[in-house]
C-alpha cells in the first residue's frame, strides 16, 4: 500500500529535457537524417478499395535508370507467427499482408509494390511503370453492408470468433464478445424511465502532425539498422525481423523524436518495406509518407454503430442497461470493440446489464490503436443516454452520476472489484467547481460527461548510471511523447536525492536499452517510471555500500537521508557523504555504479475523467464553438503536473475535433475523398479556448508514488460532453458525429419546421 | 501450499461450460489454473491464451506464472490494447 510521502522533486515543474531542441528545430525526427549512399523509396498503392491481384509485372520498373530495387508482397516471407505488438498478440500474417498486399487489395491505398531509386522522382516514375492487373470487386465500406446476408466477403477463411451460431460460415464479422450481469428484463421491468438510442460515429484518424518516415540499411552480413518515428522501437524490431526474415539480434531500431503517435505509431507500415528494399539494394533506403498516404493507409480508428438502452428509477438509480456495439476493424480483424464494451458501463453500479460487441471487417484501412481505443465511441453513446435520463428525471447530470458511481470494492462490469478509484471525489470536485454554476449566454449550452480507461502495465527496463561528478544518466526504451523524459528524471532525482537538473534522461535504441514495451496505454510514467525508481534504488544501495567501504563499516550500518550517506553513530572522523563525494571515489571503491531494473507491471488501475463543456451555436449557420471547457481527472499522482495538464488538454482538443468536425468521407466506390488537412478538419489553437484542468489525486497502490497513468482518459468524455452541450443549446439530441455545421443546421431547420404541439 | 482460487468466467465463455460461471480450482499459479480449466472445459482451451487475468483485482495482460494466494479471486478478462 502506498503511504503518504513528502516529495522533494515529484510534483515540481522543471523544464523538459528535450524542450530546447524541439522548439529550436534541432531535434531529429523520422524524416530528418540523410545517410551516405541513401536511396529514396516509393510505395505503389491500390487504386481500388477491393480487388483481387491477378498479376504484378515489375520488369519495366526495374529497367528504369536509377532504380536499384523493386519488391512486391511475394518478396516478403509469409509468416504465421504472432508477436506481442503493443499490448495484444498480433497475427503477423495480417500485418505482413497489410505492409504489402499478396493476393487482394483490401482498401484504397493498400500497398502493393515498392521501389528504391536514386531520387524520389525516379522512384515515382518507376512505380508508375509497374503493371498490376486487378479484378475489381464490390467494396464493403460500412457496417450495415458488411453484415448484410449478400455482402461481399473480404476474407473467405474468416469465421466469427466467439459466435454460437453460423460460426462455420464465411463472414465479415471477425468476433463477438459479451458481458452480462443480473436479469436485464427484470431490471427494465422495474425501471420508471427507459431511454433507448442508436449512435453512429465515422472513422477518424489520430492526426499526428509527423507523417510516418524511416530509413533502413542492411549490410552484406545481414545486420540491419532502422531509424524511424515510432512509439515502440522493440515492436518495430521484432515485427521487421519476422516479416523480412531476420533474427531480432540482427536488427537495431533507433527511435527518432516523435511528432505524435496516439497509438497510430505502434504498428509497422514502411519499416519492413524500407528494410527489404535496403537489403536488396545494399544501400540505405528512406521512405516518407505524404499526408494522403497517412490518411489512406495508416491507423484510423473505427467507424461505429452503437445501440444503448438504459432504465432508471425515479430517483435516478440506473437499474438496467443493454447495448450492442459494432465497430469497423478496417481491412483486417481487430477493432477495439471489446475494450469499448468493457469501458462503456465502467463508471456505473448497474445490477442488470447485457452488452454485446462485434468486430466487423470493411474495405477501409486497418484500424490502429487510438488513445483509449474503443472507449470514446462507447462513452459517446452511454454518456448521451445518461444525459437523457437526467433530463427526463430533471436531476442534475452530476448528481445522477454520483448516485450510480462505482467506488472501491464495487465490481467492474468486466469482473474484478475496483481498488481505490477517484470517481466520486472527481465528480464532487466538478460539482463544486465554479464552471458548473457559471451563467450561460444566448445560444449556449452546457454538457457533462465522464470517461474511463484501464491504463496498462507490461514490460519496462531502466538503467541509472552515476557519473564521477555526482550527476546521473537515466536510459529507458520509451520514445518521449508527452514529457516522459522529465518525469523519469524527476523520479530518479527523488530516489537519489540529487537535483533534477543533474539527471540526464535518455531514450535508448533497441541495443542500448533493456526490452521495453511501447509508449502507449498510459503506461510510461507508471510502469517505466517504476523501473526507473527501482534502478535508482539499486544505484542508491550501491552508493551506500561504497560509503561503507570508505568508512570501513558494514553496509547495513550506513543510513541514507536526503541524498547523503549517513555514517553509523560513533564512527570516528566520519561525516555524511553526498552522492557527488561517493561518486568521485567510484574507481577506488569497486568501479562504476550502474543501477538496473526490469519488471512486468500489472495494469495500473483504472482512471476516470469528467468534463464540463460550454458550447455556443450560431443558429443561422449551424457553426458551433467551444467557449469554455474544464477537464477533471484522477491521475493518482502527478509527477510533473505541467505534462499531466498537457495530456489532459491534448486529449480534450482531439476529442473536440472528433465531436465537431473530423470524419473520413468515402465515395460509393470506397475512395476516401478528404485525405488532407484542408478537407479533414482538425481543431487548431485558434478554434479552442484555454482548456482548464483540475488534477485529482487518489493514489494507485500499485505504484510507489501512486501514479495511475494519464494520457488516454482525457479523450474519452469530450464526444459526449460536446454532444450534451449541443443538446442543451439547441434542444436537439444528436446521435451521429461529427456535429459539423451542415448537420447541425439541417437539424435546427428541421426542428423549426415541426409545428409545436399545443 | 495449494491455493483454492475462485475463478469467474466471462459470459462469452459460459456457453462452452454448460452455463458454469464460477468454479473453484486448486492451483498455486496461473498455468496450473489454466491446465485445470482446459481439463474441465476443453472447448475453451484456445480462448484462454487470449485472456488477461485479474487476480484479486490486479489485471495482468500476460499472466505468465503469477502465483495465486489462498482464496484468490480470479477473473478472466479480454485483453485490451492501449494507444
Amino acid at each position: 500500500m502506498t503511504t503518504p510521502r513528502d516529495f522533494k522533486y515529484v510534483g515540481t515543474r522543471p523544464i523538459r529535457h528535450d524542450g530546447v531542441d524541439k522548439v529550436t528545430g534541432r531535434a531529429s525526427y523520422g524524416a530528418d537524417p540523410a545517410w551516405p549512399g541513401m536511396l529514396h523509396g516509393f510505395v505503389l498503392r491500390s487504386p481500388h478499395a477491393h480487388a483481387r491481384i491477378v498479376s504484378i509485372d515489375t520488369k519495366a520498373a526495374e529497367a528504369v535508370p536509377g532504380v536499384h530495387a523493386v519488391i512486391t508482397g511475394k518478396d516478403l516471407p509469409e509468416t504465421t507467427a504472432t508477436i506481442a505488438l503493443g499490448e495484444a498478440a498480433i497475427d503477423l500474417r495480417d500485418i505482413g499482408d497489410n505492409v504489402l498486399a499478396r493476393t487482394k487489395a483490401l482498401y484504397h491505398g493498400h500497398a502493393v509494390a515498392a521501389v528504391a531509386a536514386t531520387t524520389i522522382d525516379i522512384a515515382r516514375q518507376a512505380a508508375a511503370a509497374i503493371d498490376v492487373v486487378y479484378e475489381v470487386l464490390e467494396p464493403v465500406t460500412g457496417i450495415d453492408r458488411a453484415i448484410a446476408a449478400d455482402a461481399p466477403i473480404l476474407h473467405p477463411a474468416l469465421r466469427t470468433k466467439g459466435a454460437s451460431a453460423d460460426a462455420g460460415r464465411p463472414t465479415n464479422i471477425a468476433s463477438r464478445m459479451e458481458l452480462k450481469r443480473g436479469d436485464v428484463d427484470a431490471g427494465f421491468a422495474e425501471a420508471d424511465v427507459v431511454v433507448e438510442r442508436e449512435f453512429r460515429t465515422p472513422m477518424v484518424h489520430q492526426g499526428y502532425i509527423e507523417p510516418h518516415a524511416c530509413i533502413a540499411r542492411c549490410g552484406e552480413d545481414g545486420r540491419a539498422v532502422v531509424w524511424c518515428t515510432t512509439q515502440g522501437p522493440f515492436v518495430v524490431r521484432d515485427a521487421c525481423a519476422a516479416i523480412v526474415g531476420l533474427d531480432s539480434a540482427n536488427v537495431k531500431v533507433v527511435p527518432s523524436e516523435i511528432g505524435g503517435g496516439f497509438g497510430g505509431k505502434i504498428v509497422v507500415y514502411l519499416e519492413p518495406i524500407a528494410l527489404a528494399l535496403a537489403r536488396r539494394a545494399q544501400r540505405p533506403v528512406k521512405i516518407v509518407m505524404g499526408r494522403d498516404e497517412v490518411f489512406r493507409a495508416t491507423g484510423p480508428t473505427s467507424g461505429s454503430k452503437v445501440r444503448v438502452k438504459l432504465g432508471a428509477k425515479r430517483d435516478g438509480t440506473i437499474v438496467a442497461a443493454s447495448a450492442s456495439l459494432w465497430y469497423e476493424a478496417g481491412a483486417y480483424a481487430g477493432s477495439p470493440v471489446g475494450a469499448g464494451a468493457m469501458c462503456m458501463l465502467a463508471a456505473y453500479k448497474i445490477p442488470n446489464f447485457f452488452v454485446e460487441a462485434y468486430d466487423v471487417v470493411v474495405n477501409k484501412p486497418k484500424v490502429a490503436a487510438y488513445r483509449a481505443p474503443g472507449s470514446p465511441i462507447a462513452a459517446f453513446a452511454m454518456e448521451s443516454a445518461v444525459d437523457e435520463i437526467a433530463r427526463e428525471l430533471k436531476i442534475d447530470p452530476i448528481e445522477v452520476r454520483l448516485r450510480n458511481a462505482n467506488a472501491e470494492g464495487d465490481r467492474a462490469p468486466y469482473g474484478p472489484k475496483y481498488g481505490p478509484i477517484g470517481l466520486t471525489e472527481m465528480l464532487e470536485t466538478a460539482r463544486a467547481h465554479p464552471h458548473w454554476r457559471a451563467p450561460l449566454g444566448a445560444n449556449q449550452g452546457r454538457g457533462f460527461a465522464v470517461g474511463f480507461w484501464f491504463n496498462a502495465g507490461m514490460n519496462s527496463s531502466a538503467t541509472v548510471t552515476l557519473n564521477a561528478d555526482g550527476s546521473a544518466a537515466v536510459v529507458t526504451g520509451n520514445p518521449d511523447i508527452g514529457g516522459t523524459r522529465a518525469a523519469q528524471a524527476i523520479m530518479a532525482a527523488e530516489e537519489l536525492g540529487i537535483p533534477v537538473e543533474r539527471v540526464r534522461s535518455n531514450v535508448g535504441d533497441t541495443d542500448g536499452s533493456g526490452f521495453t514495451d511501447v509508449t502507449g496505454g498510459s503506461r510510461v510514467c507508471y510502469a517505466t517510471g517504476m523501473a526507473v525508481i527501482r534502478a535508482a534504488e539499486d544505484a542508491r544501495e550501491q552508493l551506500r555500500a561504497r560509503a561503507a567501504t570508505i568508512w570501513n563499516v558494514g553496509k547495513d550500518a550506513v543510513g541514507w537521508e536526503d541524498g547523503r550517506a549517513i555514517p553509523p553513530a560513533g564512527t570516528e572522523k566520519a561525516s555524511p557523504l553526498t552522492v557527488a563525494e561517493i561518486a568521485a571515489k567510484m574507481t577506488h571503491t569497486g568501479g562504476p555504479i550502474v543501477g538496473r531494473a526490469s519488471l512486468y507491471a500489472p495494469m495500473a488501475g483504472p482512471a476516470f475523467g469528467a468534463h464540463i463543456c460550454d458550447l455556443e451555436v450560431d443558429p443561422e449557420t449551424g457553426r458551433s464553438r467551444i467557449v469554455r471547457y474544464t477537464a477533471f481527472q484522477d491521475v493518482g499522482k502527478a509527477v510533473h503536473p505541467s505534462y499531466v495538464e498537457g495530456q489532459m488538454q491534448g486529449g480534450v482538443a482531439q476529442g473536440i475535433g472528433w465531436a465537431l468536425n473530423e470524419e473520413y468521407i468515402y465515395s460509393a466506390d470506397g475512395v476516401m475523398e478528404n485525405a488532407g488537412f484542408l478537407d479533414y478538419r482538425m481543431p487548431v489553437a485558434s478554434d479552442l479556448p484555454m482548456i482548464e484542468t483540475v488534477i485529482v489525486e487518489v493514489a494507485n497502490p500499485l505504484h510507489p508514488y501512486g501514479v495511475r497513468g494519464v494520457g488516454e482518459v482525457p479523450i474519452v468524455p469530450p464526444l459526449a460532453a460536446v454532444a450534451n452541450a449541443m443538446r442543451d443549446a439547441t434542444g436537439i439530441r444528436f446521435t451521429e458525429l461529427p456535429l459539423s455545421p451542415p448537420r447541425v443546421l439541417e437539424a435546427i431547420e428541421a426542428a423549426a419546421a415541426v409545428p409545436v404541439e399545443a | 501450499m495449494i491455493a483454492v482460487a475462485r475463478v469467474h468466467l466471462p459470459s462469452g465463455l459460459t456457453r462452452h461450460t454448460g452455463g458454469v460461471e464460477t468454479i473453484d480450482v486448486d492451483a498455486a499459479r496461473v498455468p496450473d489454473l489454466f491446465a485445470a480449466l482446459r481439463d474441465r472445459f476443453p472447448q475453451i482451451a484456445d480462448r484462454l491464451e487470449e485472456m488477461a487475468v485479474a487476480i484479486d483485482g490486479e489485471i495482468y495482460a500476460d499472466p505468465g506464472y503469477q502465483p495465486l494466494r489462498a482464496d484468490s479471486e480470479v477473473h478472466l478478462v479480454p485483453r485490451i490494447a492501449g494507444g
